[in-house]
C-alpha cells in the first residue's frame, strides 16, 4: 500500500465521516442565526469561526460536506449507470451503427461542459441541488462510456474472449462475464476522479448560484456570501476553500494510490 | 587484441542476478551468435555492451572495445560511441522507429548527431546506406514514413541507421524473429554481406538456432545469465561437451511419431470460400476498395487426420482459421462439419459449433486472468444442452488435467501461477473438455522455448493416439508442421497453392512458392549424434 | 490529408446542427411566454401580439428554429426580450472580455505545464519530479474561483498591485486590457496547468518506454536529446486531446471567473438574462459556447493529422 493510498483513504473518509456525523451531532445547529457573534475568527468555542450571522462555521462546513458528496455521488452513480453500459455496448457492437451513433451522440455531449447544461437546466426549471445533480450527471455519462468502450475494445481482441466465443457465448454473456469485470479497476480509479471533479463542479454551481439553494448549507456557496467580506474575514473564504481542497485532494490521492494498488494485480496475472 | 572482449561479466538488476561472470570475445569480420531460451540473459549481455541497461542495474567485471573499457566511461564518451562505434539492431521493426519522423530524418539523425560530416554530405550517405540495404531512394523516398513500409523494410532502415557510420561492431538482437521466413533469409543475407564488406564484428543475438548454425563463426550458449557452452561453430555442433547445448539442439529439431490416420471419411469440408475486407476509400469519391483475404479457398479435412496449414504473414491463413470457427462469416462457398454448415443464415450454427475447440499461440492473452483454471476449462461447457454437474464436472476435469499432464490439483489455481507451456497444456485441456470432432491449433507452440514446444509436440502425438484427434494445424515454422502433420495446404495471397502429404510436400515442392519457402527456411544441420 | 480534414468538417457540422436542435428544444419546454413576461400580467391583447410579431413569436416552433439558425448564420442573433437591443451586439461587447481571457489563459497554463511536465518526466522519481507532481496535485483540488479570491486578497487588497476587479476596456491600451485580466487568467490557468502537466508527463514516461526511444539511444542520442527529439512531439497527441478538452472547462470557468472580478464577459450576461428570464439571450449564448468548443476540438483534429503522419495518410 503506497503512501498516496493511505493519506487518501484517511482525507477522504474524514471528510465521509464529518458528513454522517453531520446527522446526529453538530457543535451547534448551523442554521441558528446569532448576530451578536457574528464573524468571530476561529476560537476555542467556534473552531472555525463564525459567519456574517453568526452561524458556526464548523457546523456549516459538516452540514456542506453531506450537500457535496450528495451530489458527487448521484452525479457519478447516473454517470456510471449509463455510460458504463452504453460504453459495453458500442465496444461489443464496434465499427456498427450503433457504436457510430453511441459515440457520436458522447462527443456531443463533451460539447456541453456541465456548467453550460446547468444554465440550460436552471433557465427552464430554475437553480437547484437536483438540476446541478442532473447537469454534472449527464456530462459524466459520456466520460464512462469513452473509457468503458476503449478498455473494453482492447480486451475484445484477446483471446480469451475468442475462447469464450468459441465457446459459444454471446456478445451481452461475454461482456458481462469477461468484460465488466476486466474494466472494473479502471472504472473504481476513474470513478474517483469523476467523483471529485463532481465535489468541484458542485461547489462552482453553488457559487455562482446554479446549486444548492438556501438554507440548505455548501461549501460553494459560503464562498460567495464570503466574497465581500474576504479583506476584512478571511477566514469565511478560507476554511470553506481548504474544505474543498482536502477532500479533492484526499480523492484524487484514493484514486492514484488504487491504480497503482490494484494494477500491479493485473500485470502479474499478465506477465 | 579483440574488437569486444568481455572477461568476467556480472550483472544485477534491483539486487536480482542476471548475468554470472560472461566470457565472450568478437573479432573484426567475425559473427559472434549468442544462443539460449528466454530467461537466459542473452539480451541483457547486447544491452549491456550498448551500455543501455535499464535503472538499478549494477555490473562488474570488464567490458572492452578495441582496448577501451566500456565500463567506467563516462555517459558523454558512450553515447559519442553509440551509433559511431557500435550500431544496433533490434528485434520488433514494427516499433523500433518514431511514427512520427521520416526514415531520411531517422538515418540522417545518426549521422548528425555525431557531427559526422556537414547535412549535404549526411544526406548523400543516407541515400547511400538506404541503397546498400536495398531501399533505393528512387523507389523508397527518403520522405516516407515508417507506417508506408513492410516489417521487413522497416527492419532495413533500422539496420541503415544502425550502419550509417560504418561502426566497428554491430549487435542484432533477434532482428529476424519477427519477420517472415522469406524476409528472414534476405535479411540474414544483407548482415551477413555487411560484415564481410566493412569488416565488422558482429554479435548476434537468437533464440533460432537453425539461425545460428547458418550464420555463426562461433556461438556463445546461455542458460540462466551463464555461458554453459561456447566455441567455433564447426567444432561445437560436432563435439557438444555440455548437455544442455545438446538438449537444445535436440528439442530444436525435435521430431514426433504420429499414429497412422484411418481411413478416409470427409470431416471438415471447405469449398470456394471467399473472404473480403472493405479499404478504407483512397481519396474522398473513389469507391471502396476490397482486399481479398482468403480467395476460393477449397479443402478437405478427413477425421482422424492431421492437416497443416503454413503461410507467411497476411496470407489469409488467420482469417480462414476464423472462418472455420464461425467468428466470421463469409461472402461466397461453404464450410461444413460433418455435413452441417458453420453458418446458417447469419448466426453461427451452434450444432456444429459444439464440435469443435481451438488452441491460440499467445498462453499470457487466452485466458480471464480472474478465473480459476477449472472455470477456465470448462467454458466449453456452455455449448453442451446438460454440461455435467457435481462429481462428474469434477472427474471430468481431474481426466483433462491429467490428460494433458498437469495434476487435478491445480484446477484450483489461478493462470498466472502457471508458466506459459503449462498455460498452452492449459488451453489443450480447454479444448479437449467437450471431446470436439476437431480442433484448430492456431500457432499454438510459436510463442513457446524450444524445450517446452518439445514437450508440448510430444503431448499432442500422445493425445492423437488416446483420443483419436482430428485437428488442423496452423503454422508459420515449417519444421514443426512437417512432424506433427500427415498433410499440409500451402498458402499465399489468400490461395491455397499447393497441398498434399506433408512428407511429399516437403521433400518435392511442386509450386515455386512453396520451394521458395522450404529454401528461405534455415536448417539444423545434421548433429550432435556423435558425441552422445 | 484532404479527405480526413473534409470529413472533421462534415462531422462538425452535424455536431453543430444537433447541438442547435437540443439547445433550442430545450429551451422551448420553458414555460410562460417571453412577450407576456415582458409586458406583465395585465397588458392588451393587441400589445401583446404586436410584441410577439416583432419578437417573432407568432410563427410555427420549426419555422422559428430556422429562422434562429439562419439568423445566427448572418451574426443576427435576434433581439433581447429585456433590453429590446440586438442580442449580436450584447455578445459582441461582452465576447471583447470572454475570448481574451480564455486565450490568456490557455497561453498561460501551456507556457507553465509543458516546462513543468517536461521538467518531470525527465527527473523522473527525483526530488525535482516528486516536488512538481506535489505541486500538481494540489493544483487539481483548489477551485479556481475560490484560488481568484486568494488572488485579490493577496494581491489586490494586501499588495495593491492590481484592482480587485473590473475591466479598464481595451481603449485605454493593451496593457491596462491584459493588466486588468492577469489574476483571472493566473486563477483559471493554474488548475488546467496543474492538468496539463501531469498529462504531459505520463505521455512522456509512456513515450520514453517505447521501442522506438532506445533506438534512438543506440544511435548516440543522450537522454535528454531523445527526450526532446523523439519525445515530446510523440507526447504532443494525447496531450492535445486534452489541450481541446479544457477549452470547454476554460470557457466554463471564465464563466465563473468573472463572477469574481466582476468582469463584463459572456458570463454576466448569461446570469443576467437567467435572473431576467431573457430566454433569446440564454440560448444564443449557449449556442455560441458550444459552437466555441465543437470549433476548438475541430481545430485540435486538424493539428493531429500535423503532428502524426499515420493520420493524414490513413482515412
Amino acid at each position: 500500500m503506497s503512501r498516496n493510498l493511505i493519506l487518501g483513504a484517511a482525507l477522504s473518509s474524514l471528510v465521509l465521516m464529518a458528513a454522517l456525523m453531520s446527522f446526529i451531532w453538530t457543535p451547534y445547529d448551523h442554521a441558528v442565526l446569532n448576530i451578536p457573534a457574528k464573524l468571530q475568527p476561529p476560537n476555542a468555542q467556534n473552531w472555525f469561526g463564525t459567519d456574517h450571522f453568526g452561524r458556526d462555521m464548523f457546523s456549516m462546513i459538516m452540514v456542506g460536506a453531506r450537500t457535496s458528496i450528495a451530489v458527487a455521488l448521484v452525479a457519478v452513480g447516473i454517470g456510471m449507470t449509463l455510460g458504463v453500459p452504453l460504453g459495453l455496448t458500442a465496444a461489443a457492437r464496434k465499427g456498427s451503427w450503433l457504436d457510430e451513433f453511441i459515440m457520436r451522440g458522447n462527443d456531443l455531449v463533451f460539447a456541453f461542459p456541465s456548467l453550460v447544461i446547468a444554465i440550460l437546466i436552471t433557465a427552464v426549471f430554475g437553480a437547484g441541488a437536483i438540476n446541478a445533480i442532473i447537469a454534472i450527471g449527464i456530462f459524466n455519462i459520456p466520460v464512462f462510456a469513452r473509457i468503458t468502450r476503449g478498455a473494453a475494445l482492447s480486451l475484445w481482441e484477446r483471446e480469451f474472449i475468442l475462447a469464450a466465443r468459441v465457446s459459444g457465448k454471446g456478445a451481452a454473456r461475454i461482456s458481462a462475464e469477461h468484460i465488466l469485470p476486466n474494466v472494473a479497476n479502471l472504472l473504481i480509479v476513474q470513478g474517483t476522479i469523476q467523483f471529485s471533479l463532481g465535489i468541484l463542479a458542485e461547489a462552482g454551481l453553488s457559487y455562482v448560484g446554479l446549486g444548492a439553494q438556501p438554507p440548505t448549507p455548501s461549501w460553494g456557496r459560503m464562498l460567495a456570501d464570503a466574497q465581500t467580506m474576504v479583506s476584512f474575514a478571511p477566514h469565511l473564504a478560507l476554511i470553506p476553500g481548504l474544505a474543498i481542497i482536502m477532500t479533492v485532494l484526499g480523492l484524487n490521492l484514493l484514486g492514484d494510490g488504487l491504480r497503482d494498488w490494484l494494477d500491479p494485480r493485473i500485470r502479474v496475472a499478465r506477465a | 587484441m579483440s574488437l569486444l572482449q568481455i572477461k568476467d561479466l556480472s550483472l544485477t538488476i534491483h539486487g536480482t542476478q542476471i548475468l554470472k561472470r560472461i566470457n565472450l570475445s568478437i573479432e573484426p569480420g567475425q559473427i559472434v551468435a549468442v544462443t539460449g531460451e528466454s530467461g537466459s540473459g542473452k539480451s541483457m549481455t547486447a544491452l549491456a555492451v550498448m551500455q543501455l541497461l535499464p535503472n538499478g542495474a549494477e555490473v562488474d567485471g570488464a567490458l572492452q572495445l578495441d582496448g577501451q573499457n566500456l565500463l567506467n566511461m563516462p555517459e558523454v564518451e558512450r553515447c559519442a560511441l553509440r551509433g559511431a562505434s557500435i550500431g544496433m539492431v533490434f528485434q520488433e521493426p514494427m516499433t523500433a522507429l518514431n511514427p512520427v519522423k521520416t526514415i531520411g530524418d531517422q538515418v540522417m539523425e545518426t549521422i548528425l548527431i555525431h557531427k559526422a560530416m556537414p547535412p549535404a554530405k549526411a544526406r548523400a550517405r543516407a541515400e547511400e546506406v538506404l541503397a546498400r540495404v536495398g531501399l533505393p531512394t528512387s523507389r523508397y523516398p527518403m520522405t516516407r514514413y515508417p507506417h508506408e513500409l513492410s516489417g521487413g523494410q522497416r527492419q532495413r532502415v533500422v539496420i541503415a541507421m544502425a550502419i550509417a557510420l560504418r561502426p566497428r561492431l554491430l549487435i542484432a538482437d533477434e532482428p529476424t524473429t519477427a519477420l517472415d521466413v522469406t524476409t528472414q533469409a534476405q535479411i540474414l543475407d544483407l548482415l551477413k554481406g555487411l560484415v564481410s564488406e566493412y569488416g565488422m564484428g558482429l554479435l548476434m543475438i537468437t533464440h533460432d538456432l537453425a539461425v545460428v548454425a547458418d550464420m555463426a563463426d562461433q556461438i556463445v550458449v546461455m542458460r540462466y545469465g551463464e555461458v554453459v557452452e561456447t566455441g567455433a561453430t564447426e567444432h561445437l555442433l560436432r563435439n557438444m561437451q555440455h548437455p544442455y547445448t545438446r538438449m537444445l539442439f535436440e528439442a530444436s529439431g525435435h521430431q514426433v511419431d504420429l499414429p497412422a490416420s484411418p481411413e478416409p471419411q470427409p470431416l471438415l469440408e471447405v469449398e470456394n470460400v471467399v473472404r473480403d475486407y472493405r479499404l478504407p476509400r483512397k481519396r474522398l469519391f473513389d469507391a471502396p476498395g476490397h482486399h481479398r483475404a482468403v480467395d476460393q479457398v477449397s479443402f478437405t479435412l478427413n477425421r482422424g487426420e492431421r492437416l497443416g496449414l503454413v503461410g507467411e504473414s497476411g496470407c489469409g491463413k488467420s482469417t480462414l482459421t476464423r472462418a472455420i470457427l464461425g467468428l466470421e462469416e463469409v461472402q461466397q462457398g461453404r464450410i461444413s462439419l460433418d455435413g452441417q454448415p458453420v453458418f446458417t443464415g447469419h448466426k453461427p450454427n451452434l450444432a456444429v459449433r459444439r464440435k469443435m475447440q481451438v488452441v491460440f499461440q499467445d498462453p499470457y492473452g487466452s485466458f480471464n486472468p480472474r478465473h480459476r483454471v477449472a472455470r477456465l476449462i470448462t467454458e466449453p461447457f456452455h455449448l453442451l444442452d446438460t454440461p455435467p454437474t457435481g462429481s462428474d464436472r469434477q472427474d471430468r476435469i481431474a481426466e483433462m488435467l491429467t490428460a494433458v499432464g498437469l495434476s487435478p490439483d491445480d484446477a484450483g489455481r489461478y493462470v498466472h501461477e502457471f508458466s506459459g507451456g503449462q498455460r498452452q497444456r492449459i488451453a489443450i485441456a480447454r479444448a479437449l473438455i467437450i471431446q470436439p470432432e476437431l480442433i484448430l491449433f492456431d500457432e499454438a507452440v510459436s510463442a513457446l522455448d524450444v524445450s517446452v514446444r518439445a514437450q508440448i509436440l510430444d503431448l499432442l502425438a500422445e493425445l492423437c493416439a488416446t483420443y483419436d484427434l482430428t485437428y488442423l494445424f496452423i503454422s508459420h515454422d515449417l519444421s514443426v508442421v512437417r512432424t506433427i502433420t500427415d498433410k499440409v495446404l500451402v498458402m499465399q495471397d489468400g490461395k491455397i497453392v499447393e497441398q498434399g502429404e506433408t512428407e511429399q510436400v516437403f521433400t518435392q515442392p511442386q509450386h515455386p512458392y512453396t520451394r521458395t519457402l522450404i529454401d528461405a527456411a534455415p536448417s539444423l544441420p545434421e548433429i550432435g549424434q556423435g558425441a552422445a | 490529408m484532404l479527405r480526413y480534414a473534409l470529413k472533421r468538417l462534415l462531422s462538425l457540422i452535424l455536431s453543430l446542427a444537433v447541438a442547435s436542435v437540443v439547445i433550442f428544444v430545450v429551451i422551448e419546454i420553458a414555460p410562460g411566454d417571453p412577450a407576456s413576461f415582458m409586458l406583465g400580467v395585465n397588458a392588451q391583447a393587441d400589445t401583446l401580439a404586436a410584441l410577439r410579431a416583432e419578437l417573432g413569436l407568432d410563427v410555427s416552433k420549426a419555422e422559428r428554429y430556422f429562422n434562429w439558425v439562419g439568423g445566427m448564420l448572418v451574426g443576427d442573433f435576434g433581439t433581447s426580450y429585456t433590453y429590446r437591443t440586438p442580442v449580436s451586439q450584447m455578445i459582441a461587447d461582452r465576447m471583447w472580455v470572454s475570448l481574451p481571457l480564455a486565450i490568456y489563459a490557455l497561453t498561460l497554463s501551456t507556457l507553465i505545464a509543458f516546462p513543468a511536465g517536461i521538467y518531470a518526466a525527465a527527473r523522473r522519481g527525483k526530488p525535482g519530479d516528486v516536488a512538481v507532481m506535489g505541486a500538481t496535485q494540489l493544483g487539481i483540488a483548489v477551485p479556481n474561483f475560490w484560488f481568484a479570491m486568494m488572488l485579490v486578497l493577496v494581491f489586490a487588497i494586501n499588495l495593491r498591485w492590481f484592482n480587485a476587479g473590473g475591466f479598464a476596456g481595451w481603449e485605454n491600451g493593451l496593457w491596462t486590457g491584459l493588466r486588468s485580466l492577469t489574476l483571472p487568467a493566473i486563477a483559471l490557468a493554474l488548475p488546467q496547468a496543474a492538468i496539463l502537466a501531469r498529462v504531459m508527463r505520463s505521455a512522456l514516461l509512456d513515450i520514453l518506454s517505447e521501442d522506438f526511444m532506445r533506438t534512438a539511444r543506440a544511435k548516440g542520442l543522450s537522454h535528454r536529446q531523445a527526450l526532446w527529439r523523439h519525445g515530446v512531439r510523440n507526447a504532443l497527441i494525447p496531450v492535445l486531446t486534452i489541450i481541446g478538452l479544457q477549452f470547454s472547462f476554460l470557457l466554463a470557468g471564465s464563466i465563473i471567473i468573472e463572477q469574481v472580478f466582476y468582469l463584463p464577459g459572456l458570463g454576466r450576461l448569461v446570469f443576467q438574462a437567467i435572473s431576467a428570464r431573457d430566454l433569446i439571450v440564454v440560448e444564443s449564448v449557449v449556442m455560441l459556447l458550444v459552437f466555441a468548443v465543437i470549433m476548438v476540438n475541430f481545430m485540435v483534429d486538424l493539428a493531429y493529422a500535423a503532428v502524426d503522419p499515420r493520420l493524414r495518410s490513413r482515412t
